[in-house]
């Protein structure tokens, strides 16, 4: 099934290996099909109580009034945390890399920023009382005006308590990339093409919903059993959330039903080790598909308008991009994500004059965050959608455009970073050559690892 | 009415490692008493198979069979740090962490050898079976698993390797965006080919042609069932996902599988692909990242594609059939 072509590049290629090479069985490939893999949820432990959230049903809105004497009223319900339980109430995701400021709470104070954000949770002795309990906390809103377009959102009144509806990188208002001079270029080039993009959010539907059993143990300590992409990130961030030393969380966990960026959040271990300390008994807290469709961060949506200098022979010298992230109502991974976004512009291709503005909105929806390809899956489709339009525009093959502007060792890359190890040439060759498109001499011949005279010159 | 084809092509460089790097794993490797290798870790296995690549890995760097080496994760307890598992990192990360453990372990495992053969370490070879011996004289050697009883209960030594991987975190010039945001790029590109209903809007994906520059495939079965599975998303993100159908209205958002629209089997396209490879000079064994991106170059694909079957250029996902038949519309000088 799988083809290897290693015609290309024999120079660099190593000499045979024993192991790595050969497609040896996957080694949890039969524990899988045959259900004995152990996933988080194969484990439960007597007198486990189930968490489930009371979630915002208003896009922006202030908390006017917050009733859970009900839900105790449920049999079965134990407990409901607040956030005047929660002994650091701020989301944290990006702290341990030195990201501010702080913009999520664990649990609101006063406010909801996006329909479904967590208000309090309810801990019962079955999932079943656990959402009656849920059902029957009161909250009264005060409804507020919410913006949902990245652009009006860019101008509108700012919705949080602090801070912009936009991350502010070190002073600007955007990730900005800028490397010689597109204004100029734009002046000189024979045709310019400009074209708007955009997506909409996108779940990362894994097969298992994000969750976690938390357990406390008989010497102080929390083990918590989780199907999170990243152990030690998920405890260290529950650290600074529950105020406790790193030493007295245990993460267990290795095998996860699908993550695709969905399950490097924490969002549901810090609650529900509050609710294990706090009651001294496991807490079980798993999404519904409900919840991870419309509640757990989506892959951004995502608005991208590319402005290309063009010349008549397909050289590209001068590319603009302006795009904007919908971060949703907090930055959670978002802020990584618009500067990752910002290094892939303008593509594989060596333009001599690039500007980027790329900004990180925030907007009264569920919050975005990492998904498969973050900051880089939506560049794509505006890329490589642009460059379809550029070669129609110019009559001209589109494999052919791409290996005209393709980048190549040597090159400088528009965040000026040296080009070593392409090949891009030699993907659409082998493209070309499996789909029996046929390249004209001068571009069947090209190489990544050599430069010709003139490329990459404006 | 009519089904019109077409095909579109496009090409992507994807980044290996989290942008910017600072982005640090360990991996631990030991020998048993019983002839096998332990890897230990923190690292998370989404489906990928990191466990099964570490161990492909680990048994190469020490020259052992691939059933005897076992990958224990993850416990924060017993495994040493992992940044966690995405950035297309594991396979790069995780990789070169055991390389460096595995060469460590090596080291005493072929000097333990030697003493028991009475040579010099370095005329010593691994022969991948279980067995040291003497270059060029397979009779004079010695089982892996002979060498580690005799260093435990012989020697008093630890067959152990320590190793770490770290891309030391770099950062931003604000004003320029001057960075070192990845270790290495992979590539690809797509050929997509489609047909268009001009009736109902509706597109049928046929074919997809990939190729790839990973590096170097660990495990060719694996690289191309990332591919696969990519492609698939890839087709539904082109055509079919979403959570907020009216973005950026935020009504109609569906709440399980019978409204979130994905491909079924009878949607997926007939797959043919590729690999080439040009070693990442600092990957594992020159390996780059191929998690990601495969979704990445599929989706453009299709929607050229599409526009190389009808003319009407979607430049919003997903490509809803109302969107190419309003599309259509236009082009006859009809609005709707």
């Amino acid at each position: 099934m799988e083809k290897i072509d290693a015609s290309f590049f024999p120079a660099e290629r190593e000499a045979e290996l024993d192991v790595v090479g050969t497609s040896v069985q996957r080694a949890d490939a039969r524990g899988h099909v045959t259900g004995r893999t152990q996933f988080y949820e194969d484990v439960s432990f007597p007198g486990m109580l189930h968490l489930k959230m009371v979630r915002s049903t208003r896009h922006h809105a202030l908390i006017s009034n917050l009733d859970v004497a009900p839900a105790m009223q449920v049999p079965g319900v134990v407990r409901v945390l607040t956030h005047k339980d929660v002994p650091n109430n701020w989301y944290t995701i990006l702290k341990l890399i030195g990201v501010e400021p702080d913009d999520e709470p664990v649990l609101p104070e006063d406010r909801v920023l996006f329909m479904g954000e967590q208000i309090c949770a309810v801990l019962a002795e079955t999932p079943q009382a656990a959402l009656e309990g849920a059902r029957r906390v009161v909250v009264d809103y005060e409804d507020l005006p919410a913006v949902f377009d990245v652009e009006e959102a860019m101008t509108s009144t700012p919705f949080k308590k602090q801070g912009t509806n936009y991350f502010v990188y070190e002073g600007h208002n955007c990730r900005r990339i800028r490397f010689g001079d597109v204004d100029k270029a734009f002046a000189e080039a024979d045709h310019i093409i400009e074209h708007r993009y955009e997506s909409s959010p996108i779940e990362h539907a894994p097969t298992e919903t994000s969750g976690c059993i938390a357990k406390p143990e008989g010497n102080g300590r929390v083990t918590v059993y989780s199907n999170t992409q990243a152990l030690y990130f998920t405890l260290d961030n529950m650290a600074l959330i529950l105020g406790v030393p790193f030493n007295k969380l245990r993460l267990v966990g290795g095998t996860v039903g699908g993550g695709f960026g969905g399950k490097v959040d924490v969002m549901v271990e810090p609650i529900a080790a509050l609710g294990a300390m706090l009651t001294n008994r496991p807490v079980k807290y798993a999404y519904s598909r409900a919840e991870e469709m419309q509640v757990s961060s989506p892959r951004a949506a995502e608005r991208i308008y590319i402005k290309d200098g063009v010349m008549k022979d397909g050289r590209i010298v001068a590319r603009k991009v302006t795009l904007y992230v919908d971060a949703g109502a907090y930055c959670r991974h978002s802020t990584y994500g618009t500067t990752k976004a910002a290094a892939h512009m303008p593509g594989p291709y060596t333009i001599p004059n690039v500007h980027v503005d790329a900004y990180c909105v925030y907007t009264n929806r569920t919050p975005s965050s990492a998904m498969r390809g973050f900051g880089v899956t939506i560049g794509d489709f505006a890329l490589e959608s642009q460059m379809d339009q550029v070669a129609r525009f110019l009559g001209m093959d589109p494999m052919q455009l791409r290996l005209i502007n393709a980048y190549r060792d040597g090159d400088m890359k528009a965040h000026r970073k040296k080009v070593e190890g392409a090949a891009l040439v030699e993907v659409i060759q082998a493209a070309a050559k499996q789909t029996g498109h046929s390249l004209p001499p001068q571009f069947a011949s090209m190489s990544s690892l050599k430069q010709e005279a003139g490329h990459g010159q404006a | 009415m009519a089904r019109l084809k077409g095909r579109g092509v496009a090409a992507v460089n994807y980044p290996t490692g989290m942008n910017l790097g600072g982005d640090p794993s360990q991996a631990l490797v030991h020998a048993t008493t019983t002839g096998s290798f332990v890897i230990t870790l923190s690292s998370v296995d989404l489906g990928q198979g990191i466990k099964t690549v570490a161990a492909q890995i680990c048994a190469e760097t020490l020259g052992v069979p691939y059933d005897t080496v076992m990958v224990d994760t993850a416990d924060t307890d017993t495994g040493p740090h992992c940044m966690g598992t995405f950035a297309s990192r594991g396979t790069h990360r995780i990789g070169n962490a055991v390389i460096m453990a595995a060469r460590e372990a090596r080291e005493v495992l072929m000097s333990i050898a030697a003493t028991e053969l009475e040579v010099d370490a370095g005329d010593l070879v691994t022969d991948g079976k279980g067995r040291i011996h003497v270059n060029g004289a397979p009779d004079k050697g010695i089982a892996v698993l002979d060498v580690a009883l005799a260093a435990h209960f012989k020697h008093g030594k630890t067959i152990s390797g320590r190793g770490i991987f770290l891309k030391p975190k770099s950062e931003v010039v604000p004003e320029t965006g001057e960075m070192d945001p990845d270790s290495c790029q992979a590539h690809a590109c797509t050929v997509a080919e489609v047909e268009v209903d001009d009736e109902t809007g509706e597109v049928a994906v046929v074919k997809m042609t990939n190729a790839y520059e990973i590096g170097r495939a660990v495990n060719p079965a694996l690289a191309h069932q990332q591919i696969v599975g990519g492609a698939w998303m890839g087709i539904s993100h082109a055509l079919y996902e979403t959570t907020e159908p009216y973005y950026p209205d935020r009504s109609h958002g569906p709440l399980d599988f019978s409204e979130y629209l994905m491909p079924g089997p009878g949607d997926l396209a007939e797959m043919d692909s590729v690999i080439i490879e040009r070693p990442a000079s600092n990957g594992p064994y020159g390996a780059k990242g191929i998690g990601e991106m495969t979704a990445n170059s599929p989706i453009p694909a299709i929607a050229n594609a599409i526009f190389d079957a009808c003319g009407v250029r979607v430049t919003s996902t997903p490509i809803t059939p109302e969107k190419i038949l309003r599309g259509l519309d236009a082009l006859r000088g009809q609005t709707n």
